[in-house]
């Protein structure tokens, strides 16, 4: 079935002529008319937009036309603005917005020849582990436990992406990673997610939510599919100022790379207090793996890694507090009448914003306010200094760290969501690397008792991502990583637990 | 020291979002609890270390001083809630 494909493979047989993209882009299209009603990954499918795009790859390649990406389909975060095409960020207030212009990332994209099979879920403005937050409704996690039919989450915020790519909707997604938005979504949903350095990937045109942390990526089924993604979204952009002028390498080759010979450390610190024994067991085994690759195995210590979440729950609301204040009714987005401006403003954004991102507005403001920003906001900056001193000294030892993604596996609709603070818990091993602008990738590693897949990280040095490629793939190889969830394309619904 | 519901509403007039008060309670509680739980960033010795405002890799560029882009009303207005010819429009300001 095409909608089993790799990307890898999609594009093999695009370049064989086995197939077209027109039929490869409606056979996921019809899986996503099947799935999506019940799984919600998708808030708009652009089904028109995508095959005049495919038929316009299928021109371009019988005039013998090259492109990275030419007629492969992919989903797209609704995070990055799309030409024409909504962009909400999961909120009530852009939930009319259609921007006049392109992001960087999907600019780069579309250059490659990709066809946008629409905008994908997610928490509102990227806050959230488990796309609850999202105004256009949850996404329900694809994977079951098994002989259970319970809705369980997919992680976040990129949750939409996770599911549409582990059911077969999609067969890659982009993503974006503040504090594991990438990372944890991708375990949750038994596939691969990268979380690059920062800089590496335009923010351009992304809908900002913490400007120092923020960063796209690429979410697929396998590493190679990923590095195949990356290589296209990466690279330099005048129009962010943050953007990285290093050239882009050929990650797909350092997928065939040989580890051997790397040096991998072991943070102490990441084996938290209650952490499942299950997932201690396949940190253990991800060892040996490396460690059979021949690389070579060190302990190290990230003696701050215990204050990441704390940090981060200072300077990330810090940045959307001031980002989000663009939302005012007045230029986009919706608008709430009021007898004067202020009032105008206070109805806006009470109407359109969510809980979560309310509270970390409130919070950011708190922190940035007369009298409380040396106690808070400058106390964070200069521990995040600390995080990042950690890292450098770990990667003047080791090439790379391998630790868990996340402290569970997917869990229920509600389990978590009563109190914030132990939903932010979900981010515990994603976060610090989001701190130090290092890359992490997440790779499919094995299940748990319940049959439900659970991930390990790989975090490299500043621009490290080929070596992530070249130990993710070691560790895809090691993990022989086939499971599929229950809710996928070509099985009907009901045959689910 | 925690907050009070006068404070969280000095905090929501800042940020410009409408509360009730039933939320300003709601939230007194909320924003206490992660206060609190950041609380433990007290106990790091920070005595001479540099903030950290972000971690790109990249310094800030220069570039020529020339126009690059522009003259599109449509777009920059084809958002707006409200328009008044290529004017953005809002309540009135100024009596």
């Amino acid at each position: 079935m095409l909608t089993d494909l790799s990307l890898a493979d999609i594009l093999k047989g695009l370049e064989a002529r086995s197939f077209s993209s027109v039929e490869v882009t409606d056979a996921f299209l019809g899986a996503i008319d099947a799935l999506n009603p019940r799984i919600n990954a998708f808030i708009t499918v652009d089904g028109q937009g995508a095959r005049a795009a495919a038929a316009e790859a299928d021109r371009r390649r019988a005039a013998g036309e090259a492109g990275a990406l030419l007629g492969v389909p992919v989903a797209i975060k609704d995070l990055f603005c799309t030409e024409g095409v909504r962009t909400t960020a999961a909120s009530r207030i852009l939930q009319h917005f259609v921007p006049p212009y392109e992001s960087g990332v999907t600019a780069r994209m579309k250059r490659d020849g990709a066809v946008f099979l629409g905008k994908t879920n997610l928490d509102e403005f990227a806050m959230g582990s488990s796309n609850l937050t999202s105004a256009f409704g949850p996404v329900e996690n694809p994977w079951k436990r098994r002989g259970d039919d319970a809705v369980l989450v997919p992680g976040g915020s990129s949750g939409g992406s996770a599911a549409a790519v582990a059911a077969g909707l999609a067969p890659g997604a982009t993503g974006t990673d503040t504090g594991g938005s990438i990372r944890q979504p991708a375990a949750f949903c038994g596939i691969t997610g990268i979380k690059p350095t920062y800089g590496r990937c335009s923010r351009w045109g992304t809908i900002a939510f913490a400007s120092s942390l923020d960063q796209a990526g690429p979410m697929a089924r396998t590493v190679e599919d990923c590095a195949i993604l990356l290589g296209s979204m990466a690279g330099f952009d005048l129009l962010d100022s943050t953007s990285a002028d290093v050239p882009v390498p050929d990650y797909r080759a350092a997928c065939g790379a040989n580890p051997r010979g790397l040096r991998i450390g072991i943070p102490k610190e990441y084996h938290a207090d209650g952490l499942p024994a299950e997932i201690e067991a396949l940190w253990r085994q991800g060892i040996e793996w490396l460690r059979d690759a021949g690389c070579e195995i060190v302990d190290v210590s990230l003696p701050h890694t215990k204050y990441g979440l704390a940090t981060y729950y200072i300077v990330a609301p810090a940045e959307c507090s001031s980002n989000l204040a663009r939302y005012d009714g007045v230029r986009f987005g919706e608008r709430v009448p009021g007898e004067d401006l202020i009032e105008l403003y206070e109805r806006t954004r009470a109407a359109g914003f969510g809980e979560e991102v309310k509270r970390r507005i409130l919070i950011g403001t708190y922190v940035l306010s007369a009298g409380y920003y040396d106690a808070y906001y400058l106390k964070a900056q200069k521990v995040r200094s600390l995080i990042l001193r950690d890292f450098t000294e770990a990667f003047g030892r080791v090439d790379a760290l391998l630790t868990p993604t996340a402290p569970s596996a997917a869990f229920a609709a509600g389990q978590k969501f009563d109190d914030p603070i132990k939903m932010y818990l979900n981010d515990v091993f994603t976060v610090p690397a989001s701190m130090a602008g290092v890359p992490g990738i997440s790779v499919p590693a094995g299940l748990d008792a319940s049959g439900l897949p659970l991930g390990l990280q790989l975090l490299g040095p500043h621009f490290g991502e080929e070596r992530l490629f070249s130990l993710g793939a070691a560790l895809e190889r090691a993990a022989g990583f086939t499971h599929r969830p229950a809710l996928r394309a070509g099985i009907p619904a009901g045959a689910a637990a | 020291m925690p907050l009070d519901t006068a404070t969280v509403r000095r905090i929501a007039r800042l940020a410009r979002i409408g509360i009730t008060d039933d939320e300003a309670g709601r939230l007194q509680g909320e924003l206490n609890g992660i206060l609190g739980w950041v609380e433990q960033l007290s106990e790091i010795d920070v005595e001479g270390v540099q903030p950290l405002s972000g971690v790109g890799q990249a310094a800030l560029r220069m570039r020529e001083d020339k126009v690059t882009d522009g003259n599109k009303v449509d777009a920059v207005l084809s958002n707006a809630p409200e328009r008044a010819g290529p004017f953005f429009a809002v309540p009135k300001v100024v009596e």
